[in-house]
């Protein structure tokens, strides 16, 4: 599997860490928190979409320091589109 | 039909002719007391114990393809009781006791062997940490003993003991750890619960969960729409798809966990071994093939098979524990789909909906998991209460923080274990 880095084009899988799904990127929101909902935590830390093909996850391309959001087709391990998440808030 | 050795030596006289299919086909009934989704180890096993131990015979187990063809088909075969945790501990404990009456229970050759599981380790820290795991397992009534490497040395002459990356320090031998027929184990559970009258139906894929009312009502398959009282989602490797069905998400990621045979040798190998920091571990099949893996290729896939990295790693791992494999050709490799939990424990539990039970999560596990998680989902199912051993898998474990069991202490978040 050889994954895009924006910065670095088309690079091993050995140069990649996983980072987990995409849904670490919709951090609850502070009024859940000040809410103490444990439902939206439970949903963010926990529960999953998990499907049998596109999906969009998290990895880090450790030569270039970058977080990268891919997304791929779990079943065929096909990437489709990678982009940068610098700037993006987490 | 009763198997034995004496119809084994009379059938080979008669030209094995004698043999009859070991389950029925039958088509699927318009409604069963409980439905069963999913015809693989613990499904089946399931099955059984719903009609052994609890007399509920009006059961089907649904399988999308033939039964055993999923992860029950492509582990390891490794059985063992070396947990640490209360709530591991005690479920894994009374596993091994069912796996040591099975083939009796069964009257099915599941070829269980217990050639006994030696954990190998590589520094004081992890000498330690095993003697505490050695104790815990002692505690629990199960059998461990702490080898030194001399005593490891006598077990294992053929590991290597003068690379310095990783000396071996000793090991902690589980005697009546082993082995067994993994296939077998499907074809016998499928055989008893048949011969107790629960119905197996093989390429019936379920579609749809029917729920009213907050309350199971049956299921839809590509066989006809079948009404169920109770229905278990017992499919792992696939379990947020059914899980999906019902409307609910579960807290699981699908990961590929790779493994290898090698061609057949004589015996060489006459224990498991794993070696904890290269992650791999390694058997010899009574084929005579050398079956090992190592860790899982840690990111979501339901490929069914790996990527390159991971195969390097764990035969670099093997060529530094035991040179001696380098000769040895592979025959093939294959990848199974683990429903990797945040703690790394399973989950045998009802959900929120009336009448739906779960059985799913059991990580890189689930083989030797098989008599006790049937048993367990087969006594919630017919008594409505968890099985003493198994209370700790629940469902709201993760929601709520309370009994969360992280056996290796990397935390419970996803893609730690």
């Amino acid at each position: 599997m050889r994954i895009d880095c924006p910065y670095c084009g088309a690079r091993d899988l050995r140069e990649y860490t996983y980072g987990g799904a995409a849904a670490y990127l919709q951090r609850p929101e502070a009024e859940a928190e000040a809410a103490a909902d444990d439902a939206a935590w439970d949903a963010y830390l926990h529960l999953r979409d998990n499907p049998a093909g596109r999906t969009r996850d998290l990895w880090f391309h450790e030569p270039c320091a970058t977080w990268l959001e891919v997304e791929r087709d779990t079943v065929s391990h096909e990437i489709f589109a990678t982009r940068a998440l610098a700037g993006v808030r987490t | 039909m009763r198997y034995s050795g004496l119809r084994v030596f009379t059938q080979g006289l008669l030209g094995n002719t004698g043999w009859k299919p070991a389950w029925r086909k039958p088509a699927p009934k318009a409604e069963y007391d409980v439905v069963i989704i999913g015809g693989g180890g613990h499904g089946l096993a399931t099955a059984y114990y719903l009609a052994k131990k609890h007399g509920i015979t009006n059961v089907a187990v649904l399988e999308r393809g033939y039964l055993g063809g999923g992860n029950i088909g492509r582990n390891t075969t490794i059985v063992r009781a070396n947990y640490f945790l209360p709530g591991n501990s005690e479920f894994y404990s009374h596993s091994l006791k069912l796996w040591e009456g099975l083939e009796a229970d069964l009257n099915y050759n599941t070829m269980h062997s217990q050639r006994g599981l030696i954990n190998l380790f590589h520094s004081d820290g992890q000498r330690d940490a095993f003697a505490r795991r050695g104790n815990a397992m002692l505690a629990q009534g199960d059998d461990a003993v702490l080898l030194s490497r001399e005593e490891v040395r006598e077990k294992l002459p053929y590991l290597d003991y003068e690379q310095a990356r990783f000396p071996i320090y000793g090991g902690l031998y589980h005697p009546r750890g082993g082995t067994a027929r993994h296939d077998a184990v499907a074809w016998g559970y499928a055989r008893g619960a048949d011969q107790r009258g629960v119905d197996l139906i093989e390429n019936c894929a379920v579609t749809g969960i029917d729920i009213a009312g907050g309350k199971v009502t049956g299921v839809q398959t590509t066989r006809g729409a079948i009404r169920a009282k109770k229905v278990a989602m017992v499919v792992a490797g696939r379990s947020s798809q059914v899980a999906e069905m019902a409307g609910m998400r579960l807290p699981i990621e699908s990961h590929v966990l790779q493994a290898f045979v090698t061609e057949g040798l004589k015996p060489v190998i006459n224990h498991v071994v794993s070696f904890g920091m290269g992650h791999f571990y390694i058997s010899q099949s009574d084929k005579g093939g050398l079956v090992f893996g190592g860790d899982l290729d840690f990111y979501a896939s339901y490929a069914a098979r790996g990527n390159l990295p991971r195969v390097e790693q764990v035969m670099e791992a093997g060529m530094t524990l035991m040179p001696m494999i380098g000769r040895a050709k592979i025959l093939r490799s294959w990848g199974g789909i683990m429903d990797m939990s945040p703690d790394g424990s399973p989950i045998i539990d009802r959900t929120d909906i009336d009448g739906l039970f779960v059985n799913c999560g059991w990580n890189y596990g689930g083989f030797k998991a098989v008599p006790a998680s049937g048993d367990s989902l087969a006594h919630l199912l017919a008594t409505g209460r968890p099985l003493e051993v198994a209370k700790g898998f629940r469902l709201d474990r993760f929601r709520t923080g309370r009994g969360l069991m992280d056996e290796e202490g990397t935390g419970s978040q996803h893609n730690l274990h």
